[in-house]
């Protein structure tokens, strides 16, 4: 099937079968990998893309479903150099291996984009569900308040 | 890890023409909303359907909508929606507060209140609390339109009155002057499913609905500890009798998640703190909806 989306602001004319997940037309096709495959059943939160500006799992969402909508991945987020939250994130050391850093800088960003002076426990629940190995959070969390507090977005 | 079989899919832009296109495949295609469930399950082949119908391109199904004491409910209304809705705040804001618990941002953006009870799995959070309201569920099919009530929904594991060539267009549910709980034991938020969970909802003159959720094939309602919480104050005795009739009431089994004993044991916990917090916000004393009460 023949559909048409917007990635990071480039429109892409694809062709995908019915069965084709996004998460997988995205990295193969597009060749964009800041989406990572995870868990591939939703828990995990690597896949996460912005679907015309809200989170979604890529991994549960069936390509041809986004025909005509506008994805954001993490590329799109720093095309014109980091963001401050990105620049947050370096500076509290809130990654480690980085396997979960797309996810969780797209799930901040649609927090702050909704919510400028989220609590703790906003931010906490935001990123509920997005798994991390090696930081215990603490520091993720805190670079997201800081960028609050900087009236980032 | 890929989707094996093939299937073609359909995005039509009406109820009518859905509908047709599902009479034309009976017993083979699948409705799809927001897809968390059956994505899912067609990456398990779980289900293999020769068709999947998206519904997400008819209009109108979003709606939330409040007539009188009637609260209207779209079937493509997302648990992110009903976080976010005025109109759900003011009349029902235990819908929120189940809302809230069910998995994480990136799923409640996406899965559906009526995706939920059409997927009719044992811990399905809308359930318990669908059942404590007079909730009817309007459907199409092929010989026009259909409304059901909510206790006559879940059929069985997985099974609801919905047929495979109908479509839920919305939900209406009565939201009268009432105050509600929802109790989801889980073991951490973000993506976990209830180990089991108790809606209970408190209606003027000491009338109350009780339901639970992932102790038995389907959410139940149990209208024994209905009957027996009926015109009398809500006091410690009271309480303590409704909660030694739920071992009775609940058929929990053993699984990864939680022992049939362990689930037995919360649910009475849940009864216990969830009674008087429901009385209480009838009254407008009681805990801010979205207050953990375990």
């Amino acid at each position: 099937m023949e559909f048409t989306v917007k990635v990071n602001g480039e429109r892409w004319d694809i062709d995908a079968a019915p069965a084709d997940v996004l998460l997988d037309v995205l990295r193969e096709k597009i060749g964009v990998k800041s989406p990572k495959i995870g868990c591939e059943r939703g828990d995990c939160g690597s896949c996460t893309i912005l679907l015309d500006g809200k989170t979604v799992r890529s991994c549960l969402v069936l390509a041809v479903e986004v025909d005509g909508q506008e994805i954001t991945t993490v590329e799109g987020i720093g095309y014109e150099g980091l963001s401050q939250l990105q620049d947050l994130f370096i500076s509290n050391n809130a990654f480690q291996c980085g396997f979960c850093a797309p996810a969780i800088v797209l799930s901040a960003t649609e927090l702050l984009d909704s919510n400028p002076n989220p609590t703790r426990h906003d931010v906490q629940e935001a990123l509920a569900g997005n798994l991390c190995r090696c930081t215990g959070y603490e520091p993720i969390i805190e670079a997201v308040l800081a960028a609050a507090e900087g009236g980032a977005k | 890890m890929v989707i094996a079989k093939e299937f073609d899919y359909q995005r039509p832009t009406t109820l009518e023409e859905a509908t047709q296109i599902l009479a034309g495949h009976p017993g083979s295609a699948r409705v799809l909303a927001g897809g968390t469930d059956l994505v899912a399950w067609l990456r398990d082949d779980a289900v293999a359907p020769d068709l999947v119908v998206d519904i997400k391109a008819i209009p109108d199904l979003h709606d939330i909508k409040i007539d009188g004491d009637t609260l209207h409910l779209g079937s493509l209304v997302t648990f992110s929606d009903l976080i976010n809705s005025p109109i759900v705040s003011e009349h029902a804001p235990l819908l929120a507060e189940m809302a809230e618990t069910v998995a994480s941002t990136g799923i409640r953006n996406r899965a559906t209140l009526v995706g939920n009870i059409c997927s009719a799995v044992p811990s399905c959070d809308a359930g318990p609390v669908l059942l404590g309201y007079d909730t009817t569920v309007h459907m199409i099919g092929p010989d026009g339109t259909r409304s059901i009530d909510i206790n006559d929904w879940f059929v069985g594991l997985r099974e609801t009155a919905c047929a495979g060539d109908e479509i839920v267009s919305h939900l209406t549910m009565k939201v009268p002057v009432h105050g509600g709980v929802y109790v989801k034991l889980m073991r951490y938020a973000g993506e976990d499913l209830a180990q089991a969970a108790v809606g209970i909802v408190a209606y003027p003159g000491d009338e109350y609905r009780v339901a639970f959720g992932a102790v038995a094939p389907t959410p139940i309602r149990s209208t024994r500890i209905e009957d027996a919480l009926r015109s009398k104050p809500l006091d410690e005795k009271l309480i303590a009798e409704v909660v030694a009739m739920v071992a009775d009431e609940i058929s929990p089994i053993d699984d990864i998640r939680a022992t049939a004993a362990y689930r037995t044991r919360i649910c009475e916990v849940m009864l216990e703190r969830g009674l008087p917090a429901a009385r209480e916000r009838l009254d407008g004393t009681g805990p801010a909806y979205g207050t953990r009460l375990i």
